[in-house]
């Protein structure tokens, strides 16, 4: 199984070429082989750093622009360190139906963050996403992989309060 | 004697508690020297009743819930081991009214048996399509598919047995079948629901898909925002290889058929088929022009099948059954059931299986028991973020593809979201055009700059500046995307913006605050 990997708090590794080589070979014989790793090298290290790139042209056999075209093109691949917790708050219409938006202006007025920010100490990411899945019990979010449903005001202030309060 | 009691594993029953539920109930009958199983079952698809606990009793399955962690205590001591009387029974599950309107075929036994248990599978009916299947040539199957008129649930409607002759017809070295579990649209969660509480009829699907087209792997491309599902569906892989009922030979007997899960990464066009058959082979998920059909010339040029989950998942029934047993449900050219969720703004959000022709209004109303909020509804999308917006007074019509065509909406893949009469609808225009910015995969100009100018013309529109005049070049707009756009993507995305400014023309007059004064 490749890939979906529940988001820990602990801290993504730096990259090491050794280790992002190994993924990349481990993986390689695959069709279609270039989206599995990146899955792979982004649960090592949290993102997929750009000197990973001419490793997998050379791995693949395919150009660095076809690489750079492909993490550029899907949301999920990010080309720097996340925070330690990532929140994807749903802000499609049946989330917007019971609301999502209020919890977006409550998560930017209480705790100064918008969809798309790190906190400062890196403890805490907040994304937007495009349906989780969970419409029948919306407004939805995952925290780290975990699935949120009928989230309110309160709970969005727990999360936030206990992923920037914890240490680890 | 054990009891069996059942705590869903679905991930809305995740969402809202169900681990902790589990947990209590077994932390409480340890504590009471009760002999209790618990099985992490699907879901029934009564998603505001999760998470719904149910126990096995002599006459039957009786369900409790929605159930919080503080109630468990309280259900020992009211006896529900043997479906004592408590303030959240809801009775006999079968009997709960949600349930027993339906016609559960395709979800025949999600929310009954263990998901990933292939003896409770079997015991359920399962593999006895792929078993029929197996006796079979090629084209019967085929024949068979194409006379239950099925058509692909994941929204394009198209007959999936044309898909499967076209593939079979085509002579190559190598063929795909490939399922789409790129389920994007808001408002639907029927392929999440079925891969995680029945993820062996997803396999026997696909292998008969296999026989019938001559393929020998098969890939299940899912999104990343399903990783319960992508966990159920790698496990019940694993267990079906290893019990020799796909893999090197098919139920042991038969041609050989490997499958995979991939996971996509978070791009809704990878929902479309051709963009999803980029992604899988590691580009970016950019939409084919067609011909050649992907029947033909699919995934790595190879002739392969692509269908929805829903899609498969129906087969192995139309197989068991028959396929007349299946076009006896449904009208017109709309055959069989699909499995409508009820979503957003709405009492009795959840999954329910019907037969075509049922009317939306007792959907919403009678089944989904009208707003969650209580006030009164303005609005219903059906089909996901490119599906219109009805009003109220459009509830009476048909759920049927024809049906919702004729009133400019589509059926898509069975998701209706429901608004309440706060809803601003050109707000959700701009959504809609928003939306298609940020999504749009690039390769076509009126997608991807049409959603761009369609936002700023909306904009516009409401701010008050020259709204008659940017109502026309709106849609203008509107009817370029429809024609100029390679895929459904840029095609549809006027259907949501259209249908606004049809049926709610005033929320695009509202008066507008006075800019900054002086």
């Amino acid at each position: 199984m490749v890939g979906a990997h529940t988001k820990t708090s602990e801290m993504p590794a730096e990259f090491d070429e050794i280790r992002a080589r190994l993924v990349i070979a481990r993986l390689a014989h695959l069709e279609g082989a270039l989206l599995p790793i990146l899955h792979e090298l982004s649960h090592e290290f949290g993102y997929v750093d750009v000197r990973a790139v001419p490793l997998l042209a050379e791995a693949l056999n395919i150009s660095r622009a076809d690489v750079h075209g492909t993490i550029s093109f899907y949301h999920d691949f990010k080309t720097s360190p996340q925070g330690r917790h990532v929140l994807k708050l749903c802000r499609a219409e049946a989330c917007q139906a019971m609301g999502c938006e209020t919890l977006v202006t409550h998560l930017a007025k209480t705790h100064h963050l918008a969809p798309g920010d790190t906190t400062q100490d890196q403890a805490l990411s907040v994304e937007t996403v495009y349906c989780l899945g969970n419409c029948a019990l919306s407004p939805a979010a995952m925290l780290d992989g975990a699935l949120i449903g009928r989230l309110d005001q309160d709970q969005l202030d727990q999360i936030v309060l206990d992923a920037t309060g914890m240490r680890s | 004697m054990t009891t069996k009691i059942f705590v869903p594993r679905d991930a809305a029953a995740l969402s809202v508690g169900a681990d902790k539920i589990a947990e209590a109930v077994g932390a409480q009958a340890r504590q009471r020297g009760l002999d209790v199983t618990i099985i992490r079952n699907g879901s029934r698809g009564m998603l505001w009743l999760e998470p719904l606990v149910e126990v096995e009793t002599a006459q039957g399955r009786v369900a409790y819930g929605p159930v919080r962690a503080g109630d468990v205590a309280s259900l020992f001591e009211a006896g529900f081991l043997s479906g004592g009387a408590h303030r959240l029974g809801l009775g006999l599950t079968e009997r709960i009214p949600f349930f027993a309107r339906q016609q559960r075929l395709t979800f025949a036994r999600c929310g009954i048996i263990d998901p990933l248990s292939l003896d409770d599978y079997k015991a359920h009916g399962g593999f006895a399509g792929l078993t029929k299947a197996l006796a079979l040539a090629p084209a019967a199957i085929v024949e068979d598919v194409s006379k239950s008129g099925l058509r692909g649930r994941g929204g394009a409607a198209f007959p999936t047995g044309i898909k499967w002759r076209t593939a079979l017809a085509a002579a190559a070295d190598q063929k795909y079948i490939v399922c789409n579990a790129d389920e994007g649209d808001s408002g639907t969660f029927a392929d999440r629901m079925i891969m995680e509480g029945d993820p062996f009829a997803l396999i026997e699907g696909m292998a008969i898909a296999g026989l019938a087209v001559g393929a020998t792997r098969g890939y299940i491309y899912i999104r990343s925002e399903y990783p319960h599902a992508f966990a159920v569906i790698n496990e019940a892989i694993r267990s079906a290889e290893a019990a020799g009922l796909v893999g090197k030979a098919i139920m042991g007997r038969g041609p050989a058929f490997h499958l995979e899960a991939r996971l996509g990464a978070g791009a809704y066009i990878c929902g479309e088929e051709t963009s999803l058959l980029d992604s899988l082979e590691g580009k970016r998920g950019q939409v084919r022009a067609k011909p050649p059909l992907p029947a033909i010339s699919g995934l790595f040029g190879k002739p392969t099948v692509i269908n929805n989950v829903i899609s498969f998942t129906s087969v192995p029934w139309i197989m068991a059954h028959g396929a007349k047993a299946y076009a006896d449900y449904g009208m017109g050219r709309s055959r069989g059931t699909l499995p409508v969720q009820l979503a957003g703004n709405v009492k009795h959000g959840g999954l329910f299986e019907t037969a075509f022709g049922i009317s939306l209004r007792a959907l919403v109303e009678e089944i989904g028991g009208g707003t969650h909020s209580g006030r009164p509804l303005r609005a219903v999308q059906i089909g996901g973020p490119l599906g219109a917006y009805h009003p109220a007074h459009q509830l009476d019509t048909i759920l049927d593809y024809e049906a919702l065509a004729a009133i400019n909406g589509m059926v898509g893949h069975g998701g209706i979201v429901v608004f309440d009469d706060s809803v601003d609808m050109a707000k959700q225009a701009r959504f809609a055009m928003e939306f298609c910015a940020v999504e749009s995969c690039g390769k076509c100009t009126p997608c991807r700059i049409g959603s761009r100018r369609g936002v700023e013309v909306i904009d516009k529109m409401m701010a008050g500046d020259h709204r008659a005049e940017n109502r026309v070049l709106l849609e203008e707009l509107c009817t370029l995307m429809t024609d100029g756009s390679l895929c459904a993507m840029g095609g549809l995305t006027p259907l949501p913006v259209m249908s606004a400014l049809t049926h709610f023309p005033d929320d695009f007059e509202k008066p507008t605050l006075p800019l900054a004064a002086e």
